[in-house]
Formats: structure tokens, sequence, C-alpha cells
């Protein structure tokens, strides 16, 4: 996983609230191997129109906000479907945080394992920093994992919170696969003594 | 004396590998359903060199991308369709899981499959790559959706990492009215709530309402706890919930289902119980629902009229609402009832079972149907289920087309789309833009209610129907 310490860049405004994964990217783009890469599908429907052509007014479109690494969201962003290829379509079209009152929960856990980093902050502080990044001319943002905090274009720094564990795994780049598979010898232990007390969970093992 | 436990607390620390105070805790997950999108975590394991850890733990079902044209690859919409079922049916070969193909008499919706075949229990944590997994929990199980990377976590160790949620229970008193359902109750749960009103929580629903649903529309209430944010929704298992498990194919039998029971019976929560949050609600005064919106919080009575965005209590709602309304083609005030449709489905994870497909049956019986109209069972078990009881006589005299199992139009991935500008009465989640389709218009309803919307073209009451048709 790409690690998160911190990152500097031009935020993009999302308008609208409970933008939902589909959002994100419409099921019909989920067929490819993410090897080839998921960011064209980025917002697919709302960047283009039905012949292809890219809609000026949508925010990634705007000139000013052709470089943003950081996209800056209503409440319940990332809600609805599962599909980690919202995350995958964010992150491979270079997005690296997203600032929100909150998030879905499963868009909220597939974005910790694949280096996109959600920012939960106060809504009326994320309202009044879409009004500030839609009007200009300062759009740049700094999110500071290491040190829980994000400085907005007008200098303000707001502290945010993360649980110590993914910050940690963010910070070092984790792999949790492979991290989990070091805590083999517990789950077996736990394993053993589940299926003693519950034997009709185990479907067997042919 | 230990402090009261809730269900949900029972189920979680039954699970618990490894507790930390604060943050995840590693958990022990007993069951992984799994779907074609499974090929993104299957791609990582075998680029790790690993294999699925504990492979009969773990059942496979083609249902996103199944054609519901027929049963065959060669069925599939597209090409591209057809490669990712058949990516699906290499894996379960590779990996050795239980695998329930296109041609298999056990295919279905993976969560309606779930507890048919009784892979879903009482006491269980159980994942799937799917939001809607939330629908297992109303037998008891502790069920929620993950994504793939969490998906190849949990084959390769059985293990996930997972902060404890907040608990929510929503009580449900009073008495449904004739012709309002479980879809009805759900819908205007997630109207009080809102779409991010359970963020954080698990949800438990109790009430005498809830102990006298069937199974089924349990189930319903359950799959739409993700629609108000909640990590999960329960319901605690009670005799209706071990009748309905009793002698299925992976459900416990002889002396195994009497010690399941026996454990079974220890899991309601205890008197006193401590929840985080607490909402009440008086089933008597809910109506039949429709969505008119872009997000299932848009919900309300069949006879109520859209909302002016300007009466709205927040800038941001009366954004969105404004939003909704010019993608759904809609103007303040418009009655919904009478709105012409253009389409129904029926059918999805919420509303395929058998209690669904007889709700609608019992509509069209001796009408026919103004729009086209599909009907996609839950399972071939239910399509099976159906044809012996005659329903698909009645749904193809009534003009409706009878399908073959899966998700089908609810996520529009098999290539069933509603059209561009196409309004669709459907039985399905999410009125989410562009789910059904690009551009399509999607009303969330029950079953009965798609049935009524087909059979006069238009948004209807169907108690109006109900006294003024034949049945």
């Amino acid at each position: 996983m790409t690690p998160f310490v911190r990152e500097t860049a031009i935020a993009a405004p999302l308008p609208g609230i409970n933008t939902d994964t589909d959002q994100i990217i419409p099921a019909r783009f989920m067929k490819r191997d993410r090897s080839e890469g998921y960011g064209r599908y980025l917002f697919h429907d709302l960047r283009f129109d039905a012949e292809g052509g890219k809609r000026p007014e949508f925010v990634l479109n705007r000139p000013e906000f052709r470089d943003a690494r950081i996209l800056v969201a209503g409440r319940n962003f990332g809600c609805g479907s599962s599909r980690e290829s919202a995350v995958y379509a964010l992150a491979d079209f270079g997005i690296r945080a997203v600032l929100a009152p909150g998030f879905g929960d499963i868009f909220h856990a597939n974005a910790l394992k694949n280096g996109l980093l959600p920012v939960a902050l106060p809504e009326d502080l994320v309202e009044a920093l879409r009004e500030r990044l839609a009007a200009g001319p300062a759009r740049e943002v700094t999110v500071d994992l290491e040190a829980q905090r994000v400085t907005l274009p007008d200098g303000s720094r707001h502290g945010f919170t993360i649980d110590a564990f993914w910050r940690d795994c963010l910070l070092q780049g984790v792999d949790e696969l492979g991290m989990t598979l070091g805590y083999l010898p517990q789950i077996e232990e736990f394993e053993r003594r589940a299926l003693r007390e519950r034997p009709w969970t185990d479907m067997g093992s042919e | 004396m230990p402090a009261p436990r809730s269900l949900f607390d029972k189920v979680w620390d039954s699970h618990v590998i490894v507790a930390r105070d604060e943050g995840p805790s590693l958990i022990y997950i007993d069951r992984d359903m799994i779907h074609e999108g499974s090929f993104h975590a299957f791609a990582d394991l075998r680029r790790r060199g690993l294999a699925v850890r504990r492979p009969r733990q773990v059942f496979g079902t083609a249902d996103h991308y199944a054609p519901t044209g027929g049963r065959r690859i060669a069925d599939a919409r597209t090409p591209e369709v057809g490669d990712v079922i058949r990516r699906f049916d290499d894996n379960m070969r590779w990996s050795g899981v239980r695998h329930f193909g296109l041609d298999d008499p056990r295919q279905g919706i993976v969560h309606v499959i779930g507890p048919e075949l009784g892979i879903t229990q009482p006491g269980l944590t159980i994942v799937c790559s799917d939001s809607h997994t939330s629908t297992q929990g109303a037998l008891g199980a502790l069920a929620f959706g993950v994504g793939q990377s969490e998906n190849a976590l949990v084959m390769a160790t059985q293990a996930l990492w997972q902060a404890k949620p907040k608990t929510l229970r929503i009580t449900v008193e009073g008495r449904l009215g004739a012709g309002v359902t479980a879809k009805d109750l759900i819908l205007a749960i997630i109207a009080k709530i809102g779409a991010g009103g359970a963020g954080g929580h698990a949800i438990e629903y109790a009430g005498p309402v809830i102990r006298a649903m069937s199974i089924e529309e349990r189930l319903t209430v359950c799959n739409m706890s993700i629609e108000a944010a909640a990590r999960c929704g329960m319901v605690a298992p009670d005799d209706t919930t071990f009748e309905y498990l009793h002698g299925r194919p992976f459900a416990p039998a002889g002396q195994q289902w009497e010690q399941a029971l026996a454990y079974w019976r220890t899991l309601p929560g205890d008197d006193g119980a401590a929840f985080d949050r607490e909402v009440a609600i008086d089933a008597s005064a809910i109506e039949p629902m429709v969505t008119w919106g872009t997000s299932p919080e848009d919900a309300m009575p069949i006879g109520g009229a859209v909302p002016d965005p300007a009466t709205l209590p927040d800038a941001q709602r009366r954004a969105a609402a404004e939003q909704a309304l010019a993608y759904m083609g809609l103007r303040p005030g418009q009655p919904l009832e009478g709105l012409a449709i253009d389409r129904v489905f029926i059918g999805s994870c919420t509303n395929s079972r058998i209690e669904d497909l007889r709700a609608a049956a019992a509509v069209l019986d001796g009408r026919r149907a103004q729009v086209p109209v599909m009907i996609v069972p839950g399972s071939t078990a239910v399509k099976r289920q159906a044809e012996a009881e005659g329903l698909d006589r009645v749904f193809r005299a009534a003009g409706a087309e009878w399908l073959e199992s899966g998700c089908s139009m609810c996520v529009a991935m098999n290539g069933d789309t509603v059209a561009p500008g196409e309004r669709c009465a459907s039985t399905s989640n999410r009125n989410f833009v562009g789910r059904q389709g690009p551009g399509a218009r999607t009303h969330l309803m029950s079953p009965a209610m798609a049935a009524a919307a087909a059979v006069t073209g238009r948004l209807t009451d169907l108690r109006r129907l109900a006294t003024g048709g034949r049945a």
C-alpha cells in the first residue's frame, strides 16, 4: 500500500450530499482487472456526457481543479454499494484524501486498505471550505496525517481524529493481509476453541 | 453479576480473537459468501501465492452478472459479462470453494440463498463483498458487507479487523395496516432517520411487529439497513427462526441441531441490555410508501406530493432535492399517485422471495400489465417453487416477463437496464442516479405496489385498486 504521510495539493469541492459509490463508479465499469487502471471511470457519468464529451461544468473538468489531489465532499460520502472499485477509481485518478463530514462505512474501510485517507471534519467547516474553494483563488490544502491536522487555504489549521491502528498502517504503508498472517497462531487457537464450543459451525475441511 | 448484553454484544464477544481497548479488534469470521466481483480478491491471493484457508467456510454463487434470459454463459448480454462469469467459475475450481454456478439448482442472489440453504444461522459472523449482506442479520447473525481487500483477507485468514460499532435499537410497536408491508416499514424508517441516520451503528429491530413477521419479511427489513448507513441489521432469533432453519441443507442436523438450538436460545438480548441509541416507530401510522428522489431517504406515503425543496430544513438537503427533482423530472407539489411509469421491475435481494412473488401475483391475477414488467426470482429454488404454485402462469397471463434468477435490473451489471429517462417502479433497494442505467428514474416500493403500478401504468395506491378491482 502507498503510505500516506502528508499531502499538499489543490482541493476540489464536489457538490452534493450522500454521494454514493454508483456515482463514483457506475456498475458497468467494474469488469476489468485493476492493473488496467480505474481512474478513467471516476465519476464517469458526471464527468462525461452520453457521447463521451467532457461536461465542462463538472468540478474535476474545470481548469482550476485539473491538478486536484484532494476532494472535499458532503455528508455520507461513499454510501451505498461495497464496491472497492470506487476507491480504485479515486486512487488511480490521483486523489489522495477525501475531506467530508462523514463516510459510508464500507467505503471508509476500503479507502484505508488502498492508501486513500478519509478525513472526517465538522460539517460547517466542510461547507465553508467548499464555498471558499469554489470562489478561489487560493485552493491549496495540506493534509498532515502525522500531525492529524489539515491546513486550509486561509491558513487556518484544524485537527482531525483517526484511530491509531489505521493511522500507523497508513503512515507506514502496512500491507494489512501480510500483517494479519502474523496472527495465524492466535486465529488457529481461537478456531480450535470456537469449533469445540460450536461444532455445528464447522462446514468440514475436505 | 455480569452486565446485561444485547444480541449484538453476545455475537461480537464470542468472535473476538485479539481485543484492543481502542480501534479495531481482530474478529473471527464464520462464513464468507462470494460472487463474481470476487475476481479482485482472487487476483490478490494468487499474486501472493496464497490459497483459501478454509474453503468449506466460503460459499460462491453467480448473481451480479447472471443472465436472466437463460442459464448458459452464452446467454450473457455481452461477451464481457460472460467473461466475468467464466473467470468466477475458474476461481471457484482453483480455490475449492463450494460453487453454485448458473446451472446449479442452488444458484441465486447471495442473500436469498444464504438463508434458503441454511448457510445463514443465528450467532454466526458472516461477510460478503456486497453491502446488502445486512439482509442475513434477520436470522440473528452478525452479517455485513466488505470490500475486495477484506474479502481476500477473510479468505486467507478467516479473520478481519473491525472497530466495534455502537448499537441502535429500533422498536416497532402497533400493527401494519392492510396493504402495508415490511418494505413500507423499512422505507418509513429510513425516511425518518435519514440515509446517514444509523452511521457507525449496528441496528437491532425489535418489538411486536418484528416478532410477528415471517423470516422473509425480516430479511426485507434488515436488507435496507445499509440504506440508513448502518453497519448491519439484526433480529433476535426466536421460534420463527428455528422453524425456518430446521431441515435446510446446510443447517445443523440430528445431535448438532439440538446443541445449536440450545445455544441459539441464549442469544437474544438480556433484559436491561443497554443501547447507544433507541428509536421508536408506530407501525399503525405507516402507509404504502414510494420514493420520489434519488436517495432511499426520499420516501413518502403514496398519497403524498413531491416536496418543495424550499421547505426543507437545511441548505444541503434543499440543494440535493432540487437536483433530485431535475433528474427525476418532477415538480414540487406534484401528487405521486397517478404518475405515469414506463416499466416495472420485481426482484432483488430486497423483494424476490416467494412471499414477494405471491404478493405481486395476488395483484396481477386476472389483470393486464400496461407497461413492460420484468419478474426476476431471487433464486432458482424460488423460481421452481413459484412455478409449482402456478405463479408463473399468472405473471405470463398478465403480460409480464418471467425470468431466471439474479441481481438483474437492481444493479444493472448484467446488462438488464432501464433506458435513459424511463421511469421504473422497482422493488429494489436503491434509487441512486444511474443505478438502473444511465438516466434511469427509479421509484422504490413494495412488490404489491409495483404490481399495482404495472396494471394501471401509474403509481397507484394498492388499497384503492383492491377495492376497485377483482381482488
